[in-house]
């Protein structure tokens, strides 16, 4: 991969940082009119998810990495690894382990399409899309008439996520959820 | 995709900039100093070695030279003085290369005035002054601190006296970053940016004096009185964090004057960065003999953005760098 310099960090650049491969966030420059400067840069580790903060001075380089976001249909879970498919007809497969998956396990539905960040061709981390429908198959017995606002369940979903629902909401329905905040949005 | 054709400043920040502008030039004008227009090309650059110049190849009558865009209109502006031009101001155009961001774009407009009959304390007052007169509410008192105080009162050390391995531990635990090769300036730089700065001109207007010797750039060098450390006779003014400007007790000394753009050459090339060719005109021109007294750049882009409110000078400038 080629050598990035400060002055060429940008929103968006991934690039290798002890060892793990990050995504820039920000890159501030700051320089006394009369000095040496130095750049503020907040990077997102994509191992790990953690923001971190670090200071280069100008000029100062960092190795590309190799990361690519694809997007992916789920296919199915040996207990072990969880896998995707490639969606540009390829049928391409990649294996993803627990800590790729991480809190998204909870959020997995087949034939759904996720966004597979690779790097140097290995999964690192799955996103799921911003909405899922998804079926409830436990919560309590809805309240006949009960459509106000105001009370909520809890209620647990096909693929495994516990979600706030209102009343009135009863087991085998599908519901549209919000996987960025786990939020109910409406019956699908 | 669209292309960003568009001026960053609304149509209505370019005619309050445009009214700042005429304040300014009101300012001086009834101050009796002359508004002066310099070339932004020279066949001498800044030597400073921690700013970049930006320069080109023309064709003039003495063939195909090589020229440097002006990082201050500094040079040209002393050899106006030393013709004997008494007081003298420019809004000039200024290019520093590699510089872009909030604070910064690689070509911005520097305020710079020469006081052939002011101390640095009056030019610090006249500063406060203008920005007084540019800025619509008021700012709070002038506030003065020496450098060496700011570091021991703020990080509890001693920028003149702390070793280098000292200040280097602190430098790069600040900064999160291995400063082992840093040299002196580097880490007070590194502390003065992060730790310093953005606490400055909170409440009030900031001026910082008596820099380390080290980076007296253009400025005279003399005794500080407490225990006789040499120090810079500089001054820098802070508003909300940002350093707006930079005022000297002018160099007027020709040999020092080319032995700082030798040393200032030496040092570029420790750090890798190509010579500047130095102004050979100036140093003529000091020779000659230039009026002693103080000058100050103020960087206008800031002051407007400070005006107006503002969170970056691409609010206030028509089309920034990456627009250009």
């Amino acid at each position: 991969m080629a050598n990035y310099s400060t002055n060429e960090f940008k929103g968006g650049l991934k690039v290798m940082l002890d060892g793990d491969p990050c995504n820039i966030l920000e890159n501030e420059f700051v320089k006394p009119g009369k000095g040496q400067a130095f750049n503020r840069v907040k990077l997102r580790n994509l191992i790990t998810g953690r923001v971190w903060e670090r200071t280069f001075k100008s000029g100062e380089s960092l190795e590309g990495a190799d990361v690519m976001d694809l997007d992916m249909e789920y296919v199915y879970t040996d207990g072990d690894m969880w896998h995707f498919m490639k969606t540009d007809g390829s049928f391409e497969q990649y294996a993803v382990d627990k800590k790729a998956i991480g809190d998204v396990e909870k959020w997995l539905k087949e034939q759904a399409v996720y966004t597979v960040t690779l790097w140097n061709d290995n999964a690192i981390a799955v996103s799921p899309p911003n909405f899922l429908e998804l079926e409830v198959v436990e919560t309590d017995p809805g309240l006949k008439g009960d459509t106000a606002q105001g009370g909520s369940k809890p209620a647990t979903l096909s693929s495994g996520a516990v979600v706030r629902v209102p009343l009135f909401i009863n087991q085998g329905e599908v519901l549209k959820v919000d996987t960025r905040s786990g939020e109910y949005v409406s019956r699908a | 995709m669209s292309i960003d054709w568009q001026p960053t400043a609304s149509l209505d920040t370019l005619r309050e900039r445009a009214r700042l502008l005429t304040a300014i030039r009101h300012f001086f004008s009834e101050r009796g100093v002359l508004e002066v227009e310099t070339p932004i090309l020279g066949h001498g650059g800044s030597t400073d070695p921690h700013l970049d110049s930006l320069s080109l190849t023309a064709t003039t009558p003495a063939g195909r030279e090589h020229l440097w865009l002006q990082t201050s209109p500094e040079f040209h502006m002393k050899r106006l003085l030393a013709a004997g031009s008494g007081p003298i101001f420019q809004l000039a155009r200024s290019f520093r290369d590699g510089e872009v961001g909030r604070r910064h774009n690689l070509e911005f407009t520097m305020l710079e005035w020469y006081r052939p009959d002011l101390s640095l304390t009056a030019l610090i007052d006249e500063c406060e002054a203008l920005i007084r007169a540019v800025l619509p509410t008021d700012p709070g008192p002038l506030r003065q601190h020496g450098y060496r105080e700011l570091f021991r009162e703020t990080l509890d050390v001693d920028p003149f006296t702390a070793s280098l391995a000292d200040l280097r531990r602190l430098a790069g635990q600040v900064g999160g970053l291995a400063m082992n090769d840093a040299d002196r300036d580097g880490c007070l730089d590194l502390l003065m940016s992060f730790v310093i700065e953005p606490q400055l001109g909170r409440g009030g207007i900031d001026a910082v004096v008596d820099y380390p010797a080290s980076q007296a750039a253009l400025a005279r060098k003399r005794l500080d009185p407490e225990d006789g450390v040499e120090v810079a006779a500089r001054f820098e003014i802070y508003l909300q964090g940002l350093e707006l400007a930079n005022g000297y007790d002018e160099l007027t000394d020709a040999a020092e004057q080319g032995e700082r753009f030798a040393d200032d050459n030496r040092q570029r090339e420790a750090l890798g960065k190509p010579s500047v060719a130095p102004d050979q005109r100036l140093i003529a021109a000091l020779e000659s003999g230039m009026p002693a007294g103080s000058g100050v750049a103020l960087g206008v882009d800031r002051l407007i953005q400070l005006a107006l409110n503002r969170e970056s000078i691409a609010e206030v400038m028509a089309f920034p760098t990456p627009r250009c």
